[in-house]
């Protein structure tokens, strides 16, 4: 057996340990393992690629190596879980770039371009997509980090700008293969550009509720940049490892979507998060019943049952932790307590888990929209902590702005507390009859805050 | 069959067998999923150290070198973020 035929194993060694890696994610029990598996199995990857090539100079290599280095590992030590996605986003942003340099350093070998055949084709999808995904990425980690206006920046004629965009990225590429009469080198330097404004001007107009879409659908990309960088070099490792992102994300995306009852189109094209097109003016008029701490610790601390449903308000306020303890205070006095988790109630999908994961919640308290929607019914009491859109009937109604979208049936419960800093609508912009029926009882204050209190008289009930 | 051909079959059916994997994923990992999908897409480290290894002039150094730090940041990054949160999530 030769030395390549050795480097073609050790590669598909790492292809499948990818697979199995990715498989042991289906359980939180095996998935840290299932980590270290996909780890390993790119520690093979670099390995044989250095064995399979005569590396002239390690100068460069070390370097880049050590600085990438450093900065992911302290990047991944110190990043707040709050921040995750910004951090993810910044990474995909990475990963897209390193594809398309990948591309580009390639398509340097070409004087004349490289022509219309494999190479030459994948050459140019690897640099589009790799400069879309790094511009976009950028422009979503701004605006997660909240570095840029998290509203959606639109113009009139914004599609049509996009589209004639695309197709000129499109012509560019066509030319920059060298098989047309213009200098294909300078096109090709327009193709990037013209990719790097693809990106940002894509994902400008969407506003910051969709945000988990957003980075979904550049993870995504990313893989598939990853994709198209091994069909330029041709390595198998890359254009499976990248299929792999590539369906990942794609499943997240469509997920996401699916959770807030919205087309891939009309979150891409429909500037939606932020522009209300509801009269702000009368929301919160109604009459609506009030409680503090000592009357919620009251309703919840003599009950069978109690289901908390978290949302992003929780985790703006930081109040993880005294969730953590109230839940601990209730479960010690003999109620069951379980969380209810909408698929975006997060910053990017399953964020919320991890954030309370990191409260050190056990994860199997921790259910999905499916799992749990139908126990609401025989339910004691439902806790809503900084979630508004997410337990909206309106969602039921046909004509409400959110008509459709899956919602956690909370006021089905025989009791509803909902803990928020007031009646204001959520990301929809529309009120929450939720607020107003009989049996709902308004905890207004600081997450944070409120729950300390919270913990303090659940602690007094005796 | 030509490499292209070749290419394109393992990519189709290695997003058929990621789809398979991937849509059993709880939605509770979903974030240590797609920061570990993150990692996993740093493996254009392995084109990057390509065209850095077989670089013919400066500007193909400085891109390669600069494609490896960026896909190194995915590779160390993601890897240990996930792990970060993947031991965070404990059952008591």
């Amino acid at each position: 057996m030769n030395a390549s035929v050795i480097v073609e194993l050790v590669y598909l060694l790492s292809a499948t340990l990818f697979v199995v890696g990715l498989k042991r994610l289906q359980s939180p029990a095996t998935a840290r393992g299932g980590n270290g598996l996909a780890a390993l199995a790119m520690l093979l990857a670099i390995v044989a690629t250095i064995a399979e090539n005569q590396i002239l100079s390690w100068t460069g290599i070390l370097i880049g190596m050590a600085v990438g280095g450093l900065v992911g590992g302290v990047g991944a030590r110190f990043v707040k879980m709050t921040d995750m996605p910004q951090m993810v986003g910044l990474f995909n942003g990475f990963g897209g770039g390193a594809s398309a340099l990948v591309a580009i350093a390639e398509y340097l070998s070409y004087t004349g371009g490289p022509g219309a055949g494999t190479a030459g084709v994948t050459m140019m999808l690897g640099t589009l997509i790799g400069a879309v995904t790094f511009s976009g990425s950028f422009i979503a980690f701004l605006k997660l980090q909240e570095l840029m206006s998290g509203n959606p920046i639109t113009f009139p004629g914004q599609n049509i700008a996009n589209g004639l965009l695309f197709a000129a990225v499109l012509a560019t590429a066509v030319m920059a293969l060298g098989v047309g009469g213009t200098d294909p080198r300078t096109m090709f330097y327009a193709l990037i550009g013209l990719s790097l404004v693809l990106g940002i001007s894509l994902v400008i107009p969407i506003g910051g509720a969709d945000m988990p879409v957003v980075i979904s659908l550049l993870n995504s990309y990313s893989g598939l940049a990853a994709s198209a960088a091994g069909f330029v070099i041709g390595n198998m490792v890359l254009i499976i490892s990248g299929a792999l992102v590539g369906a990942s994300g794609l499943i997240l995306t469509m997920l996401m979507c699916k959770g807030m009852n919205r087309s891939l189109a009309n979150v891409a094209f429909g500037a939606f998060g932020g522009t209300a097109s509801v009269d702000r003016a009368s929301i919160g008029q109604r009459p609506h019943k009030r409680a503090d701490a000592d009357a919620v610790a009251a309703e919840l601390g003599y009950v069978n049952s109690v289901v908390v449903v978290p949302g992003y308000g929780l985790a703006v306020a930081q109040a993880q932790h005294e969730l953590r303890k109230v839940g601990d205070l209730l479960e010690a006095r003999g109620v069951s307590v379980r969380y209810a988790i909408h698929p975006v109630a997060g910053r990017m999908p399953g964020h919320m888990n991890v954030l309370l994961a990191e409260a050190d919640i056990s994860y199997d308290k921790l259910f999905d929209l499916d799992e749990i929607n139908d126990d609401f019914a025989s339910t004691d009491a439902v806790l809503v902590v900084g979630a508004n859109d997410v337990v909206n009937p309106a969602a039921r109604e046909p004509g409400s702005a959110i008509a459709g979208m899956p919602i956690l049936d909370v006021d089905k419960a025989r009791r509803v507390i909902v803990m928020k800093r007031s009646l204001s609508p959520g990301f929809a912009g529309i009120d929450n009859d939720l607020f107003y029926m009989d049996h709902t009882l308004m905890f207004f204050g600081d997450a944070k805050q409120s729950m300390a209190d919270l913990a303090r008289e659940v602690r007094e009930l005796g | 069959m030509g490499e292209l051909m070749m290419g394109l079959y393992v990519f189709v059916l290695a997003t058929l067998a990621g789809r398979e994997v991937i849509t059993k994923v709880p939605p509770t990992l979903h974030t240590p999923l797609m920061s570990g999908a993150n990692a996993i897409s740093g493996i254009a480290i392995v084109g990057a150290l390509v065209v850095t290894g077989r670089a013919e002039g400066t500007a193909q150094t400085v891109i390669g070198v600069v494609a490896i730090a960026m896909a190194m940041v995915n590779v160390v990054g993601g890897f240990m973020v996930t792990d970060r949160m993947l031991a965070m999530f404990r059952k008591r």
